[in-house]
């Protein structure tokens, strides 16, 4: 049913520019697999090589193992929703749905089943008869679903669907979308700018910037663990605090910043590039960082200036100044006390090095 | 206040002097078409007249020409769409500087004059004819299907131009789609574009047909032995007209007025179940009169029944009296001024000798027996016998010279001597 899609070394140029820089990925049968990152980075090439609109400059495309290098796209297992949905407006919704069984010459009263049993999945039954224009933007969404889902790919790719809705519907249609995977069970590759979209439904997100893909994990790794500096900042908010390892001991550094010497985590992956003392970030989410007296854990701990405070109800949300001068973010749950500094007071900060991911910088 | 006024007085004047310039020879031509004179005119008013559709219908050279006209009119729309249709998306396809060149050797066509392209067209067949030794019979020298060449070569750049507008708002993501749905290029093609250019393709026939058929300059040449409508009309305004073309001129107004008036009753129809389907509302109340007389079935209905009550009407208006009484009145003062002239009326009841009555052909025959056959012998076949000698030949335009007899209108139609003035004006 579902298919693996492997990506060997694969290149993608137009003219000087190098869109793809040598993507190495696997994607495992019947997985929501993202690609997440800024607009340019490649996404959507990397999409369009799978679907075949685009043939990669160098490397593989392997679907369980066979090799779609000249194989068009009307003859890939792969079904695209654009961006842009590209509903055919000239047809009802119905043949919309069935398009892709109409050109595999199947019969009137089958297309029109098929297209009423997809209706049904979708939550649409009974609006066969609809023109596309008379959807709203959201069923026009779950119509483009239910057409792609016709002609029973072994892979869906979806390019950004979501971004054309407003928020509630986003939100709404992130759940639906991992639920009609689930049911129908094959392979979800998802394109996106949004880090919510593709961490809430994901298996497993890529995070590409410029061409490269930085690291491949699941959203919990992603979020946690960085490897990169770039998926580090790109992926939720972090602190970077800048400076010289001095240490790598096993599975933690030592790095030397303005703000003091600060202890954090290491992975296996970076230790080698760490020693040496090279240039090096250490990353400290918001939620990480506490004032002191109220955590425990205080071996990495620093001063800075308050410079706002942002009530947001469940959360408080600081800025503070550090006396480098960086601008720093902590979030505090709100737990009913009351904050003890106001604007312009010095708040002592600790941060558990456990929490903290130590990351080589390029120099 | 008194400012605003007079503005808008000027504006509604300036309106008025505008569709009387548009419309104003359209409508004089039309009611020249009913008038029994000879000359196109509307004044003097001699009689009202239905015979210019008869006398249109039995001439053989107008007739010809119009079917050839519908033959290359045809011939250029099967070959220009497609040609237009290809060269626009070829547009869509191709790099900038590309572009440009092919959007130019395209257009050129169009800035050539269709004098030039017709030459060019007759001569480079002719040439081509030549080299493969061709009889003049062969297709190297066929009228017809030169001027389908040769007219094709700028109406396709019209075509061009309508596609390429409607190209430009098609989203090449949906192609694109139809690819990725499994659909093959011929069926992305037939299933997305076409159904999206169909307006377009509509249009643009329509317009190569229309540029085709009133097209003189390019056919002209290209036309060789064959001749066209407008090659027909033009050789007739040189030698003489009649109101026959005044009754062309009326079918053909007619005939666009009832396209347009259904066009406009269907593209209502469409925005309003458009909007009916978006009120949610059922269109059930389609029984009321307003709406059936407002729906294209409608509107021809009424168009047709305004068709019968024109028939209706001729039938009821003796034209073949008031000729009689007109001619009459002339012979009067004909004799009056000639005595020695001889009653022709009585010739003219045989047919075939070539009588100078050309252009009044029914005139006489009903003449004779103006009482039986009130709407003056149209539907009586028998009557198209006696037409037909007098339409084909150089007799005809004996019947023009009458009206020139010296600024009295009708006269001295049946004067002999008058056939020595006109002589030379017919051929």
């Amino acid at each position: 049913m579902s298919v693996d899609v492997k990506l060997e070394d694969v290149w993608v140029r137009f003219g000087s520019f190098t869109a793809v820089k040598n993507a190495n990925v696997t994607i495992r049968g019947g997985e929501f697999f993202s690609f997440l990152g800024p607009s340019g980075c490649g996404k959507t090439t990397l999409l369009r090589c799978i679907s075949g609109f685009q043939e990669p400059t160098d490397g593989k495309i392997l679907f369980d193992g066979k090799n779609m290098a000249g194989i068009g796209p009307n003859k890939r297992p792969t079904a695209l929703i654009f961006q842009n949905l590209a509903l055919f407006p000239l047809m009802s919704v119905a043949d919309n749905i069935a398009f892709g069984l109409e050109v595999r010459g199947i019969g009137k009263a089958q297309r029109r089943k098929k297209a009423d049993e997809l209706l049904d999945l979708i939550a649409l039954p009974g609006q066969g008869d609809k023109k596309v224009g008379e959807l709203s933007g959201g069923q026009k969404q779950r119509v483009a679903i239910a057409r792609a889902l016709a002609v029973e790919p072994e892979i869906l790719l979806l390019d950004e669907p979501l971004s054309a809705l407003d928020l509630k519907l986003r939100q709404h249609m992130r759940t639906e979308l991992r639920e009609i995977q689930k049911r129908v069970g094959i392979t979800f590759i998802y394109i996106t700018h949004d880090q919510g979209e593709a961490l809430t439904m994901s298996d497993r997100v890529a995070v590409m910037s410029e061409g490269v893909i930085e690291q491949v994990a699941d959203s919990v790794t992603l979020y946690d663990r960085p490897e990169k500096p770039f998926v580090a900042s790109f992926v939720g908010e972090n602190n970077d605090f800048r400076g010289r390892v001095t240490s790598v001991s096993e599975g933690y550094a030592e790095v030397e910043t303005s703000e003091g010497l600060f202890r954090g985590r290491v992975s296996e992956g970076n230790r080698d590039a760490l020693s040496g003392s090279g240039p090096a970030s250490i990353f400290v989410r918001p939620e990480a960082l506490k004032i002191a007296g109220t955590a425990t854990e205080a071996s990495n701990a620093f001063e800075a200036n308050l410079l706002q405070e942002e009530f947001e109800g469940n959360m408080r949300h600081l800025v503070l100044e550090s006396k480098g001068g960086q601008r720093l973010r902590m979030t505090l749950v709100n737990d009913g006390h009351v904050l003890d500094y106001g604007p312009g007071s010095t708040v002592p900060v600790v941060f558990n090095p456990e929490l903290a991911i130590v990351l080589p910088q390029e120099a | 206040m008194k400012s605003a006024q007079f503005l808008r007085v000027v504006l509604g004047a300036y309106i008025v002097l505008f569709f009387a310039y548009l419309f104003g020879p359209l409508i004089l031509m039309s009611i020249t078409a009913f008038n029994s004179s000879e000359f196109p005119r509307v004044t003097p008013w001699d009689c009202f007249s239905t015979d210019w559709f008869n006398v249109l219908v039995e001439d053989k050279r107008i007739m010809t020409g119009l079917r050839n006209s519908i033959i290359i009119g045809f011939g250029v729309v099967c070959l220009s769409v497609p040609i237009g249709l290809a060269a626009a998306m070829m547009l869509t396809q191709v790099g900038r500087r590309m572009k440009s060149f092919f959007y130019t050797v395209v257009v050129s066509p169009i800035l050539v004059p269709g004098v030039v392209l017709g030459i060019s067209t007759l001569i480079f067949w002719d040439r081509l004819g030549t080299m493969f030794d061709a009889s003049y019979n062969s297709v190297f020298y066929n009228g017809i299907f030169l001027s389908i060449l040769g007219q094709s070569t700028f109406v396709s750049a019209y075509c061009m131009l309508v596609f390429t507008a409607r190209l430009q708002r098609f989203d090449p993501v949906q192609e694109e789609a139809a690819l990725d749905l499994g659909a093959t290029n011929a069926q992305a093609f037939v299933k997305i574009l076409l159904p999206f250019l169909k307006p377009a393709i509509g249009s643009a026939a329509v317009m190569a047909f229309l540029a085709s058929f009133e097209n003189y300059n390019t056919t002209i040449f290209t036309i060789v032995s064959e001749s066209t409508l407008t090659t027909v009309l033009a050789s007739k305004v040189r030698f003489g007209i009649n109101p026959s073309i005044s009754a062309l001129a009326v079918i053909i107004v007619v005939l666009t007025l009832i396209c347009a008036i259904i066009h406009e009753a269907m593209k209502r129809q469409e925005a309003r179940r458009a909007q009916a389907a978006k009120d949610e509302r059922v269109v059930a109340d389609y029984a009321s009169v307003g709406r059936f007389a407002t729906s294209p079935w409608g509107i021809v209905l009424l168009v047709f029944l305004a068709g019968l009550g024109t028939i209706w009407l001729a039938t009821r208006y003796d034209t073949a009296s008031c000729k009689m009484r007109l001619q009459d009145e002339r012979q009067l003062r004909l004799e009056q001024s000639t005595p020695s002239t001889p009653a022709v009326t009585p010739g003219a009841a045989t047919p075939g000798t070539t009588t100078p009555s050309t252009t009044t052909p029914t005139t006489t025959p009903s003449g004779s027996e103006p009482a039986a056959k009130p709407y003056q012998g149209i539907f009586a076949p028998q009557n198209l016998d006696q037409v037909a000698p007098k339409d084909e030949g150089e007799a005809a335009p004996a019947g023009e010279g009458k009206s020139d007899g010296e600024s009295k209108p009708y006269q001295g139609i049946f004067a002999p001597q008058n056939l020595d003035n006109v002589a030379p004006k017919s051929d």
